[in-house]
């Protein structure tokens, strides 16, 4: 199996269906790390990685932070209210300097889409989007991937119903992007408000109602009404929104005896999942965190430039 | 005579003459224009080869000066202009200050008087401080000498001081240009909104956006009796409404840009900046339309929109980047290898929306080769080799999409009043 070709990581709309494979089969092989005594691999030891983060961030920045230490690597946090931005300096001023601190991989989070990929013109470093914009979130996806194929054996063929805020995620394009790739059957379900229709031609097929959503679903992904990107009213009110688009006991009877609901979170309960299926056993929300460190580790380890780990059969 | 032009190939659609001659000047005029001019002039050119047309009138720049003179001024961007063929330009008012009163329009003209080769024409605003809300002294502002006015990038979204504009306006026989959109429809937009800016996850700019302003502006000049003129049209669904206005004998007329007629939002895919301009780049379906609407005389004139910034403005973020892109230096080559050469677009038709058109709009005279008219001429090489380099522009910035672009034809010398501003140096 050829090893990642890629410089950087910017988007899922770049990786191949082998490209996946590889990743998700490497983060396999990595997570056992997390059961020993002492949870550390020397493989990025004298390697620096920069986590780069203009957004907050609890999940996603923990997460890289840990896959970093467990690999050994040297890390460096950069967080953007503490940091000369906030003075003014401009994106690529900053990274400039970073980059002249010899780095080897560079993690970026930003308000702006587009920002790692204005960063991978600019940097001899191998740039990580750990979410811009309104854009990506490549990790995200993946760790997503890996939590279904983990659960289900397999992601060919699953119906897979995104219930939420599509126009605003950018969870929500990279997750179709990647479970289209892989042969799922996509749907994208919200408000017409909220998804924009061309959102179709990225691999989706689309709804206004989530029962057609949950009808038989095996996989139920539910996002966040993403309030802080929202410049309008998309949506009446969150009551409302729960009317018609809240994850309830009730509607869940819809989906597949064994389906599973996952959430890349942060959850707000009661807008778009009610706690009792946030709690229930179907849900995998604490399995993806869990898996995101292992995934992690597999983007940090291959973008590296380190052979396949042990390549095993791709699952299907 | 002071100057001839022997044996160039003379278009001038406003005489329908297309046709191998020499063109003699004398005082500034044409003097004459013959299969063989027997007299001696001063000074005589060799133009066997070349396109002499009349000159070329950009009615849609940015000269940003006063006020943004690090990113152009008038004398940077006349001589770019004058570099690109062009004889005269027609300068948008968001300036700093903008140019909402008499002062500004003389300062601007004297400005030029010192500093330019080549005519510069002012537009005035149709606010003041192009806020919207209350009329610009315009009767003034005419009196100063500007040709048009317009609230460009900040078109006024309240109709009724549109429609007051416009009645305004019959009294100075002023065209009222209008950069077309609704700024609640497109608020927050940075492209075209469509399947890449989902893609990208960049918001998008709804094209219905400037075509309901495009609409709105048609109703009120049949109303008024207002001449309106649609800047930088960029939709299919836009170039219908105007199509149908036309037929209705509707006093509306339309520009349209290179980039608008060559690029599509999908070069978006980059981040690149300078592909960052509004209106947006659209969808193939409209660069067709476009295309086609020009070749068929529904779009009148080329214009640029060019909009220099400075580098350290576009070194951003895309959405955090500012609108607009250069042109002047660029637009010429551009038609004349992508448009003419592929057989899309008529030399003649070229010409027309490069010089009479833009001219009749504007009420200039100008615009014809024909004897007695001002010897404005742009001459053309149609095999010249071209290379689009920013850092050979005579403009202070260099925010082009069209870098490395290799392109055939393009201008090789600029005559104003009969006196030669600018040449390439190959030929005289």
């Amino acid at each position: 199996m050829a090893s990642l070709t890629h410089k950087d990581l910017l988007g899922i709309a770049q990786l191949s269906v082998e490209d996946i494979q590889l990743i998700l089969d490497t983060a396999d092989a990595l997570k056992q790390v997390a059961d020993r005594p002492v949870k550390k691999v020397p493989t990025l030891r004298g390697k620096t990685v920069i986590n780069l983060f203009f957004e907050p961030s609890t999940r996603t920045r923990a997460s890289f932070e840990l896959a970093e230490k467990r690999l050994s690597a040297d890390t460096l946090n950069f967080a953007a209210s503490t940091s000369s931005v906030s003075k003014g300096e401009t994106l690529l001023d900053t990274a400039r300097n970073l980059e002249s601190m010899a780095p080897d991989i560079i993690v970026i989070r930003h308000s702006s889409a587009g920002a790692p990929h204005l960063l991978s013109k600019e940097c001899r470093s191998s740039i990580v989007n750990a979410g811009d914009g309104m854009h990506e979130h490549p990790t995200q996806a993946l760790v997503d991937a890996l939590t279904v194929r983990e659960v289900k054996g397999h992601i060919e063929g699953l119906k897979i119903a995104i219930i939420g805020d599509i126009a605003h995620g950018r969870v929500a394009r990279s997750d179709t992007m990647l479970f289209h790739k892989l042969g799922a059957d996509v749907w994208a379900c919200g408000p017409a408000t909220l998804i924009p229709w061309e959102f179709h031609q990225l691999g989706a097929r689309i709804t206004g109602h989530i029962e057609e959503a949950l009808d038989s679903a095996d996989v139920v992904m539910m996002l966040r009404l993403q309030q802080e990107r929202q410049t309008e009213a998309f949506v009446p009110s969150t009551r409302e929104y729960f009317n018609f688009y809240g994850l309830t006991r009730e509607r869940m009877r819809l989906a597949k005896k064994d389906t599973i609901v996952m959430h890349p979170g942060p959850m707000n309960r009661g807008v778009e999942i009610d706690s009792d299926v946030a709690d229930a056993s179907y849900s995998v929300i604490l399995n993806q965190v869990a898996n995101g460190v292992a995934l992690r580790m597999a983007v940090l380890y291959l973008l590296s430039g380190h052979a396949p780990l042990r390549p095993r059969k791709p699952s299907r | 005579m002071n100057l001839i032009f022997r044996q160039g190939t003379v278009i001038d659609p406003s005489q329908e003459l297309h046709a191998v001659v020499d063109l003699g000047i004398d005082d500034g005029r044409v003097a004459e224009i013959a299969p063989r001019i027997r007299k001696k002039a001063r000074k005589e050119i060799d133009a066997r080869g070349l396109i002499l047309a009349p000159g070329f009138i950009d009615m849609h720049v940015h000269l940003r000066e006063p006020g943004r003179e690090d990113s152009e001024t008038i004398e940077t961007g006349t001589n770019a202009a004058a570099r690109g063929g062009f004889t005269g330009v027609a300068c948008m008012p968001n300036t700093r200050p903008v140019n909402d009163s008499e002062s500004v329009t003389s300062f601007i003209l004297e400005r030029a008087r010192e500093v330019s080769k080549i005519a510069v024409y002012p537009v005035g605003a149709i606010t003041k401080g192009s806020e919207g809300e209350t009329l610009a002294e315009i009767g003034e502002m005419k009196r100063a000498g500007i040709v048009a006015i317009s609230d460009d990038g900040r078109p006024v979204q309240n109709n009724q001081v549109m429609r007051r504009a416009m009645e305004y306006s019959t009294l100075f026989d002023l065209p009222v240009i209008d950069h077309c959109e609704d700024k609640d429809l497109s608020a927050g937009g940075c492209m075209n909104e469509g399947y890449y800016s989902t893609l990208l996850g960049l918001r998008g700019m709804n094209p219905a956006a400037e075509e309901i302003h495009v609409y709105r502006d048609v109703m009120l000049a049949r109303q008024t009796g207002a001449r309106v003129h649609i800047a930088h049209l960029s939709t299919r669904q836009a170039l219908e409404i105007v199509r149908r206005a036309k037929k209705e004998k509707i006093a509306v007329t339309c520009e349209v840009t290179p980039h608008h007629l060559l690029l599509t939002h999908a070069e978006a895919v980059s981040y690149d900046t300078n592909l960052k301009m509004n209106p947006p780049l659209r969808a193939q379906e409209d660069v067709d339309a476009l295309v086609q609407g020009l070749a068929s005389g529904a779009i009148d004139a080329i214009a640029t929109d060019h909009a220099p910034h400075n580098i350290n403005d576009k070194m951003l973020e895309f959405d955090r980047a500012p609108f607009g892109i250069v042109g002047l230096e660029t637009a010429a080559s551009l038609v004349l290898d992508r448009l003419v050469r592929t057989g899309k677009l008529s030399l003649e038709r070229m010409i027309e929306a490069f010089s009479s058109r833009p001219a009749r709009i504007l009420k200039l005279d100008r615009g014809s080769l024909a004897p007695g008219c001002w010897a404005d001429i742009t001459l053309m090489d149609p095999e010249l080799d071209v290379e689009v380099r920013g850092s050979e522009f005579f403009s202070r910035s260099r925010n082009t999409p069209f870098a490395a672009w290799k392109l055939k034809g393009g201008p090789v010398m600029t005559v104003v009043k009969g006196r030669i501003v600018w040449s390439n140096g190959v030929r005289s």
